[in-house]
């Protein structure tokens, strides 16, 4: 997880997007308009509003997490990005091409081409063998067998199942099966790949060692990577931005630390609060900036609080450098707490 | 007693009028459209007895040990095939067995495309449910006397009688099959920008087919369940022999041609649910239930 890197060309922008889900969805759609709630609208109109008016910028080359609990719309608005789903009102632009005023021709060759998916329950085919699952997307953009299960392989060596390539799906664990998922994303080469609680189906350990293994390879990919997650922690770990949904609706957007540090609302706070801070916030937002003398200890930018704390066991400042290893300011002990003890009921 | 409030007499009258007409001025052509159909019979019919018995009773051992790679099956097999032998109802036996198997394939062409339409029109679904359910529970004699009309006693009707019975639950079986493929996968294809076709062919069909396998093996047990009426008709084969046996009070003939109708079908519907089952077992189906 770095700092965003310096390059703001948007990958995705998404305009005021609203998906209500029933017959009638331009009547709600009015409703809502006119400010009635989605429980309001609910109730009067029984159609269920999915997604309510979301507006996000999404830079290349980022990883951005959206967050948000179970009935959020969080997968709804994933799957506005390839139109699995259609929106009831809003823009949605990729790279700027509108996605919404593409023909039935044109999606699919979008898909075929700009952006991949992985998928909570996988969607592997059972009838096919790990290798030929990995290949399905260059098959079905037509890439011809021999290049596309070289491709295949070289993949499945890289997510590490290399010797399951003739495997059955079905046969392999869930991490496993869901490394065919990535790898058969990642043979696409696509600028943009969309993770739907990619690892939300897997034991805690397999879970944290996937999470590894795409910050690892985005380090190299970078590409744009929008990933899906119930998971608070698991949105502080690989996301370089954040966005949280509640009831359909944005709640707040900004970089992990902005998140745990100022909270918009109370129901980000309750996420904030059961979130390990000290390995949330890094020491790069909470540093004192300047030339100062070379400290004994020093850090990286990247670091969180949790690998600083130990260090003032012996010193009372601890450096930090920058990617190049020049000192950029310095840390307290004293900065450090307070940055923990923010927002922490009872304290600040 | 029910009140009379209609005369029904002019309506049968219609019926019974308007058929003759069919029959006197459209059956040469009902009878020239059948006759592929009779061909395919006679072609299934004459290479299974131009067959030297001991090649078929290898052909269906050998398939029954592919389906299953142990020695029970292709035993049961074995034994019931010598049984048509001994029992001196091999010919018979042929005769039945290309009436079932031409029955099947042509339900087979009919059943599955229109199962695929069933499974993506609710429409489609709803208008052609109360069909099926009318084929498989109208008495087969309503519909085999106007058959036999049209297009004389023979084979045909009795094809086309065992076709009208047989096909529906292969129909159902594709319809079920398919919507029943699971939707996440369905989704990942959609999302990888497959056209209808290719999730048909690439997703759908291969994961339906051991439903669809079922609804075959369930299309084989209705063409011969229907041997004994077609063989009213003119089908010939055992199910005449059961016929003749009634006729005569000959119950050893019955009894006999009847098991031998019980033998052809063991060895049908066992080897057709072994190739389901391997079937499931690439799929993976098996750890899934």
């Amino acid at each position: 997880m770095s700092d965003p890197i310096v390059k703001t060309d948007l990958a995705i922008a998404m305009r005021g997007v609203t998906k209500i889900f029933g017959p009638d969805p331009e009547g709600a759609l009015a409703l809502l308009r006119a400010g009635k709630s989605k429980a309001e609208v609910q109730a009067e109109t029984n159609h269920v509003v999915g997604l309510d008016n979301v507006s996000l910028d999404i830079a290349a080359g980022q990883i951005f997490v959206v967050m948000g609990l179970s009935g959020s719309g969080k997968s709804t608005l994933i799957r506005h990005v390839n139109r699995l789903i259609e929106p009831t009102a809003g823009e949605i632009i990729v790279h700027g091409t509108d996605v919404l005023k593409m023909s039935l021709n044109e999606l699919r060759a979008y898909r075929r081409t700009k952006v991949a998916m992985v998928f909570q329950k996988f969607g592997l085919l059972p009838h096919r063998s790990v290798i030929d699952n990995v290949a399905y997307g260059l098959e079905v953009r037509g890439v011809g067998r021999k290049e596309r299960l070289e491709t295949a392989a070289k993949w499945i060596e890289t997510v590490g199942l290399a010797g399951y390539e003739n495997s059955r799906t079905r046969q392999l664990s869930g991490g496993q099966q869901q490394r065919v998922g990535l790898a058969r994303a990642l043979s696409m080469d696509s600028d943009i790949i969309l993770m739907d609680e990619a690892f939300s189906a897997l034991d805690p350990l397999i879970r944290s060692g996937m999470q590894d293994q795409l910050i690892t390879l985005q380090k190299s990919l970078n590409k744009t990577i929008l990933f899906i997650t119930h998971d608070f922690d698991e949105a502080l770990k690989i996301g370089d931005r954040i966005a949280v949904l509640k009831d359909g609706a944005l709640q707040q957007e900004g970089k992990p630390e902005d998140i745990v540090l100022r909270p918009a609302n109370e129901h980000i706070e309750e996420f904030v609060r059961e979130v390990n801070k000290a390995r949330a916030i890094h020491v790069r937002s909470i540093l004192e900036r300047g030339v100062t003398e070379p400290c004994e200890q020093s850090v990286s930018m990247d670091a969180c609080c949790e690998d600083v704390l130990p260090l003032f066991a012996e010193h009372q400042w601890v450096g930090v450098v920058d990617g190049e290893g020049k000192q950029i300011g310095r840390v307290t002990a004293k900065q450090v707490i307070k940055a923990l003890a923010r927002h922490t009921p009872g304290v600040g | 007693m029910f009140p009379q409030l209609i005369d029904t007499r002019p309506w049968r009258r219609a019926v019974d009028d308007g058929l003759n007409w069919v029959v006197r001025h459209w059956g040469g052509t009902f009878e020239s459209a059948a006759y592929p159909l009779l061909m395919l019979l006679k072609a299934i019919e004459n290479l299974l007895i131009a067959t030297p018995w001991w090649l078929i009773i290898g052909l269906l051992t050998g398939i029954a040990w592919l389906a299953t790679r142990r020695w029970q099956l292709p035993a049961v097999v074995l034994g019931a095939l010598l049984f048509l032998g001994v029992m001196d109802l091999w010919k018979d036996a042929m005769t039945t067995m290309a009436l079932m198997i031409a029955a099947t394939l042509t339900a087979i062409i009919l059943s599955i495309p229109v199962g695929v339409w069933m499974s993506r029109s609710l429409r489609m679904r709803q208008g052609i449910t109360p069909v099926l359910d009318l084929m498989q529970t109208l008495p087969s004699f309503v519909y085999l006397i106007p058959t036999v009309m049209i297009f004389g006693p023979g084979k045909i009707p009795a094809l086309i009688a065992t076709i009208v019975y047989a096909a529906p639950p292969l129909v159902r079986l594709t319809d079920l099959g398919l919507r029943s493929v699971d939707p996440a996968v369905m989704e990942a294809s959609r999302a990888f920008g497959t056209n209808p076709r290719q999730r048909l062919l690439g997703v759908q069909i291969p994961l339906a087919l051991p439903t669809i396998l079922a609804g075959i093996n369930q299309t084989t047990m209705m063409a011969l369940s229907m041997v004994v009426i077609a063989s009213m008709i003119g089908a010939g084969g055992l199910g005449y022999q059961v016929l003749q046996g009634i006729g005569r009070l000959e119950v050893s003939r019955g009894l006999f041609a009847g098991l031998g109708i019980v033998a052809l079908a063991i060895i049908f519907d066992r080897i057709t649910q072994a190739f389901g089952r391997q079937l499931q077992a690439r799929i993976g189906m098996q750890e899934a239930r």
